[in-house]
């Protein structure tokens, strides 16, 4: 009602806050544009704190082998993907494929880690579709996946040889996510290491 | 040669466009009779040409010409006719075209049935909407167009399946004509401070088209809401994504408008506020286009983007808002205000009632922006999901509620409550005793939150229908614009309850079934019986048979599918459900677990039809209370009346 009735200094003022709020609204939203377009904002990925950083320390039982464990210590030394999924999760159906297709392709070994499932499920999952992991972990509380900063399944980490997490991808993988953002990752921390032994 | 028509079509648009702002704005402006005679024919020739190059591009779709690169990521020669018409609007460049062709229709309706208004008025009006007109346009043709060849493929991409359905093949149309609807109050509020004369006049032009476009919002978004609870397959019928806020926010706007408006017309008053008001709603608007089209913000919605657009619509949503908010803060401070009211009356209600709607848009926008505005300054990422807005939402949602249910009984200037207070405060105690009794009977216990939320929304529909009873019983006239009101009112109730009880007491469960197994949910026993092969026009997929019992009756048998379409091989689930009066049961197919077996989600959801009914009866009040006899009356016989001084008994 003041600004109805005072024509006074406070309601030319108070007649402004609307254009100044919104040119706020536009320079968040030019911003936004602007790092989307120079790629340096994916809106899709929302950034896990782990690149970089050393892998979570886990320590499950195995899926399929009883009383064996899966652990990041016993993965030490060799490059590894991880890869959290369940049976109960339709995109980690999409990406089944891929999966099957990179281990077939043999580059690297791939670790799955089957989320707060049923372990009878989950095995009939791996043989009815065929099983693309070296070694599956049973996360049946969901500590690993915790620990993993896991969003939502399906999620994929790549794990140096030093045990450095280097990348992570969220939702169904494509064999052209695996191509484009896995690969060269893999090539560019393997070239030391290749010199080395030569 | 069709397309190159429809191309050719759509530059002529622009075209007619531009002189339509040019003979509108400049001349007004400038005051010459004879440009505004050229207005009405600018304005009729911008909707010829729009819709020829919509006919072109759906005769592209229709005869499938997969030269034209939208039909040919669109389309598909297996697509049923139904759903290559609405493939027109299933991706950017098309829906894109089907806004421009909705905002044309709007400017010829308003060039027509606007008869009584001053001319050079009038001209101002057709002149902001073609200004808005030729901004999309070019929009349009440089970063969009819809016809753009490309060499011949034997077959199309096909069209998303989400789209693939009736509900969702007339709720864009739907919403857009809501959305773009906004325009017209938006243009209004222009034209008058681009006069700088408002009356109640004005209030009365304004309101018919802010009504009707509120009534398109309103059954755009529930037709959305109903969509998504069926075909999404997992039974929620509000999902806070960014883009379902896009289309709420303005209609929270132009709800405060259209109460706003109200007092406008009636008493002269919240002049400033209507304006501000009318900018908002149109301006949340394009907002939302920006949020949908420019590929910054994440949802099942959203087009495929590319830099360039966002680029365009941001430049068009800076001029467009910054204008007319700058016009706003020009002009706003000079309009004055025609007497006072006391702090309690129905002026004071409405207020409150403004204030509330907008702190809920706000409660929306802020959940919606949030992220994105910690990305921009890189504070850290963040998702803002159902919790807040499912709490925050409801602060000022529930006062807002209560006030809904006493305002209506408050009359203008001065209210006497007490005299009324006493018979709501019986209303309301009926509404809470009333609640108590058949939560306990029905469900056996309840919530304070569930009591609350049962409670208001059984006063609003008991408070709204004493309004028309009081009036009959006392032989006075009852107008349309009152029964509209009371009818919205009530559908408010009824949506509040829905929410509420649907809310409170769903029972949602996650099994695996094989056929022959039964499965118990809400005292219904859900029987999985077979499953067969079933194949659709471009999809194949399976079909389970449910027969669902209650007490050894054959209460319904539902057939949920999962589907596959065959281009773009993503699954889609079309749910089963039973519809009741007090209750849905649910079935949706998961994933095949084994030979035979499947997950399945199995839902009892009591009352969530309240929730779309509640929308449809508040769409039939504003077009009752459209339909008012006092909007049809010519205003050229009261010219310059003040104060609509002719309905004040209205009321």
């Amino acid at each position: 009602m003041t600004t109805e009735t005072s024509q006074s200094g406070s309601g030319r003022f108070s007649a402004f806050v609307p254009v100044l709020l919104f040119a706020v609204l536009l320079i968040v939203f030019a911003i936004t544009l602007i790092k989307i377009g120079s790629n340096r904002l994916d809106i899709r990925e929302i950034k896990s704190p782990l690149i970089g950083k050393p892998v979570p320390a886990f320590d499950l039982p195995s899926l399929n082998q009883p009383g064996a464990r899966v652990s990041n210590a016993g993965l030490s030394g060799r490059a590894y993907v991880v890869n959290v999924w369940g049976t109960w999760c339709p995109e980690c159906r999409a990406e089944h494929e891929t999966l099957l297709r990179i281990a077939k392709d043999g580059q690297v070994s791939l670790i799955g880690i089957d989320w707060s499932d049923d372990a009878q499920l989950a095995q009939r999952w791996l043989q009815q579709l065929g099983n693309p992991y070296e070694q599956v972990a049973s996360d049946v509380e969901g500590q690993a996946a915790v620990d993993f900063g896991v969003y939502g399944a399906p999620e994929t980490f790549l794990v140096s040889a030093d045990g450095v997490v280097l990348h992570k991808h969220l939702g169904a993988l494509s064999w052209e996510d695996w191509q484009k953002e896995f690969v060269p990752l893999m090539v560019a921390a393997a070239k030391p290491v290749a010199g080395s032994s030569l | 040669m069709i397309p190159e028509i429809g191309h050719l079509a759509l530059i002529l648009a622009l075209v007619m466009a531009g002189l339509l702002v040019f003979f509108g704005l400049l001349g007004a402006w400038l005051e010459k009779v004879t440009w505004l005679a050229v207005v009405p024919f600018a304005v009729a020739g911008q909707w010829i040409f729009v819709a020829t190059g919509f006919g072109c591009l759906t005769y592209a779709f229709v005869v499938h010409d997969f030269s034209v690169a939208y039909v040919a990521d669109n389309s598909n020669l297996q697509l049923p006719l139904l759903y290559r018409i609405a493939g027109v609007w299933g991706a950017h460049e098309g829906s894109l075209l089907l806004w421009i062709l909705i905002l044309a229709t709007w400017t010829l309706a308003v060039s027509r049935l606007s008869g009584g208004l001053p001319d050079r008025f009038r001209a101002r009006v057709l002149g902001v909407l073609g200004l808005i007109g030729f901004s999309f346009l070019s929009f349009l043709l440089s970063t969009s167009s819809p016809f753009l060849r490309r060499v011949p493929v034997p077959d199309g991409a096909d069209l998303n399946p989400l789209l693939q359905d009736p509900a969702l093949a007339i709720h864009p149309p739907m919403l857009y004509a809501g959305y773009v609807g906004t325009s017209v109050a938006f243009a209004f509020a222009v034209a008058a401070m681009l006069e700088g004369r408002l009356d109640a006049s004005w209030a009365r032009w304004t309101r018919p088209w802010t009504t009707i476009a509120w009534v398109f919002l309103t059954c755009g978004i529930a037709l959305g809401s109903w969509w998504a609870y069926y075909v999404l397959g997992w039974g929620g019928w509000w999902f806070w994504d960014a883009v379902e806020n896009a289309s709420f926010m303005p209609w929270l706007a132009s709800t405060a408008l259209i109460h706003s408006l109200a007092v406008t017309e009636k008493r002269g008053l919240f002049k400033s506020w209507t304006l501000l008001l009318a900018v908002s709603a149109f301006s949340l608007s394009l907002l939302g286009t920006f949020l949908v089209r420019s590929g910054v913000v994440v949802s099942v919605h959203a087009f495929a983007s590319d830099p360039s657009r966002g680029i365009f619509i941001l430049a068009l949503l800076g001029f467009f808002i910054l204008g007319s908010l700058l016009l706003y803060a020009w002009r706003a401070p000079t309009l004055g205000s025609e007497g006072g009211f006391a702090l309690v009356s129905r002026e004071s209600f409405l207020l409150m009632n403004n204030a509330l709607l907008l702190a809920s848009a706000g409660v929306v926008l802020l959940g919606t922006l949030m992220p994105m505005f910690m990305d921009a300054f890189s504070l850290g990422k963040i998702s803002v999901g159902p919790p807040f807005y499912n709490v925050a939402f409801l602060v000022p949602t529930l006062p807002l509620i209560l006030l809904v249910g006493v305002g209506m009984h408050a009359s203008w200037k001065q209210a006497h409550l007490q005299r009324v207070g006493m018979r709501l405060a019986v209303f309301f105690a009926v509404a809470a005793v009333l609640s108590v009794a058949a939560l306990a009977v029905a469900y056996g216990s309840f919530s304070v939150m569930t009591l609350l939320g049962c409670a208001l929304g059984l006063f609003i529909v008991v408070s709204s229908l004493s309004v028309p009873w009081k009036k009959i019983r006392h032989r006075e006239t009852l107008s349309r614009s009152v029964l509209g009101m009371c009818i919205a009112h009530m559908g408010l109730g009824i949506f509040a309850l829905g929410v509420t009880v649907a809310q409170s007491y769903k029972i949602e469960k996650d099994i695996s079934l094989a056929p022959g197994e039964s499965y118990l949910l809400a005292g219904y026993r859900f029987s999985f019986e077979s499953l067969h092969d079933v194949t659709g026009a471009n999809w194949d997929g399976v079909e389970a048979k449910m027969v669902i019992s209650a007490a050894d009756r054959r209460v319904a048998v539902l057939y949920p599918q999962k589907r596959v379409y065959r281009v773009q091989r993503n699954p889609m689930t079309q749910a089963g459900i039973s519809v009741g009066p007090t209750r849905d049961l649910f079935v949706a197919l998961g994933e095949q677990l084994g030979e035979e077996r499947w997950s399945m989600r199995l839902q009892y959801k009591p009352f969530i039809r309240f929730i779309w009914i509640g929308a449809l009866a508040m769409a039939i009040g504003g077009l009752i209370s459209v339909t008012d006899r006092r909007y049809r009356r010519p205003a050229a016989k009261n010219p310059g009346l003040p104060g609509g001084l002719g309905v004040a008994h209205d009321n």
